[in-house]
């Protein structure tokens, strides 16, 4: 059996804007990707233990809340607390440029803002996303 | 296994922070191979083990032998439950609430949640979670989303190893929902010790409950939505179907049970009907002779998987090509030229 990309795809905080959420997981899915999505109002820490218990090899988190600097660096603290740092972090929401370099300096990959293609998304996992196994 | 080892760094992430970068390579060093640790860390109920031995047995590892052995041992010890039943019906939610009963009784929780794959990109969206966030970080609850990956029986293929697995991490109950299904995917019945089928009102009339298929296999019928109208008349029609069939002393008489999951109304009963069930099957004997079938039809799907394998092999070979040209040119027929591939395999 193949093995496939599995993404847990989560909505961290209180906002309830997920159907750029949505949007993004029907497209990975259409992309061939196993999406695990989790739904709203998800703490940091279910977050991380969802991806841990799903053996994800990435997170993709949407924030349109503007709380992206709090939740995203504590998904990346609880990672590497969990010795599972080696699970991509990347997102998307509406994210002031200056917060993408901080955010991008402290272990988020990638993150996407308004307008981003689901193309470019799915080429985006596909180049630096790995399954574990050969 | 070759786990993450490929994977780059992505070139624009700026991931240089040295702490990130060793502890990718202490994975590679630990992961790399080493199933004795994973098993010995999955027994003690590490997380990140057990969800990494359900993928070597998702994706068919070449380490699955090694990984099924390692896990024999502790086979046998769990209570495996299947809930199943049309989408939409219910099987999440009902799922969630069992565990959180089972958890109030102190046991420890597996559970496995079939999602259907795509039959045109072979993805998946898992969202049967959704229900259950609120154990994700209760340290005695794992729960593992599977993608059906084209197997058509309610189940993927490697929803019986995820079992052993999970038994060797030291569930005491395994809940295994299936695909949301029609009438006919039944696989669930030779998995599970205790099938429950969940039916909502205004689903179909008498004659839907008495057809062949998955109304055959529950051995407790979870009537869920009860609050909504309908629910006693399809309470009626599946007492009625099961009044008409002929069940011999002893045997087992499928429970009826009415339940409204998202107001967490009847779960008691569904777990009362469950245990009773159990009961039956250990006083009955039929608990050994679940189980057995259950390991027969384990051992037929890999032996089967194995020898298609090996067909497919084949076709890099000369043997079938030889002998499609003997059946071609009318020197042999097709039902000799089979028995001919299958001695030689």
């Amino acid at each position: 059996m193949q093995a496939r990309i599995r993404v847990v795809v989560a909505k961290p905080g209180l906002d309830g804007h997920d159907r750029g959420a949505k949007v993004v997981a029907r497209a990975l899915r259409d992309a061939g990707m196993e999406v695990v999505y989790t739904g709203l109002h998800q703490t940091p820490e279910q977050i991380v233990e969802t991806a841990i218990q799903e053996d994800a090899d990435a997170i993709g988190l949407s924030v349109l809340s503007g709380a992206h600097m709090t939740l995203f660096r504590r998904v990346i603290e609880l990672l590497a607390e969990r010795d599972a740092g080696d699970i991509v972090v990347f997102g998307g929401g509406i994210i002031p440029a200056d917060d993408i370099a901080e955010l991008e300096s402290l272990g988020v990959a990638k993150l996407f803002t308004p307008g981003a293609t689901t193309a470019s998304i799915i080429e985006w996992v596909r180049a630096n996303v790995t399954t574990p196994v050969a | 296994m070759s786990e993450r080892t490929e994977r780059e760094l992505p070139a624009e992430s700026g991931q240089t922070a040295e702490g990130h970068e060793s502890t990718r390579i202490r994975h590679r060093v630990s992961r790399r191979h080493d199933v004795p640790t994973l098993v010995a860390r999955a027994r003690e109920g590490d997380a990140r083990s057990v969800a990494r031995l359900i993928t070597l047995v998702e994706n068919g590892d070449p380490a699955l032998p090694e990984v099924a052995a390692a896990l024999a041992p502790y086979a046998g010890h769990a209570q495996v439950v299947g809930l199943t039943g049309s989408p939409g019906v219910g099987k999440s939610t009902t799922t969630n609430e069992l565990v959180k009963a089972l958890r109030a009784a102190g046991r420890r929780v597996g559970v496995l949640a079939v999602d259907p794959s795509s039959p045109f990109t072979g993805g998946a969206i898992l969202g049967d979670r959704i229900r259950m966030q609120e154990h994700t970080t209760d340290r005695g609850v794992y729960i593992r989303s599977m993608s059906s990956r084209g197997q058509l029986g309610g189940l993927s293929a490697a929803t019986p190893q995820a079992v052993r697995v999970l038994e060797g991490a030291g569930c005491e109950v395994i809940l295994v929902e299936t695909v949301g299904v029609g009438q006919a995917e039944v696989e669930i019945a030779s998995l599970a010790d205790t099938t429950l089928v969940l039916l909502a009102p205004g689903m179909g009339d008498a004659i839907q409950a008495v057809k062949a298929g998955v109304l055959e296999i529950a051995d407790v019928f979870v009537i869920n939505k009860a609050d909504r109208p309908g629910a006693d008349a399809t309470y009626r029609d599946i007492q009625g179907m099961l009044g008409l069939g002929e069940r011999a002393a002893g045997d087992w008489r499928p429970q009826v049970v009415r339940a409204t999951a998202v107001r967490a109304e009847g779960i008691d009963d569904v777990l009362t009907a469950i245990e009773k069930h159990r009961t039956w099957l250990e006083t009955s004997g039929n608990l050994t002779a679940r189980r057995e079938r259950r390991a027969s039809v384990e051992v037929e799907a890999i032996a089967l998987g194995t020898l298609r394998a090996r067909i497919g092999d084949l076709k890099h070979g000369t043997a079938l090509s030889t002998l499609a040209s003997a059946v071609a040119a009318g020197e042999i027929d097709p039902y000799a030229a089979a028995e001919d591939l299958i001695k030689g395999l």
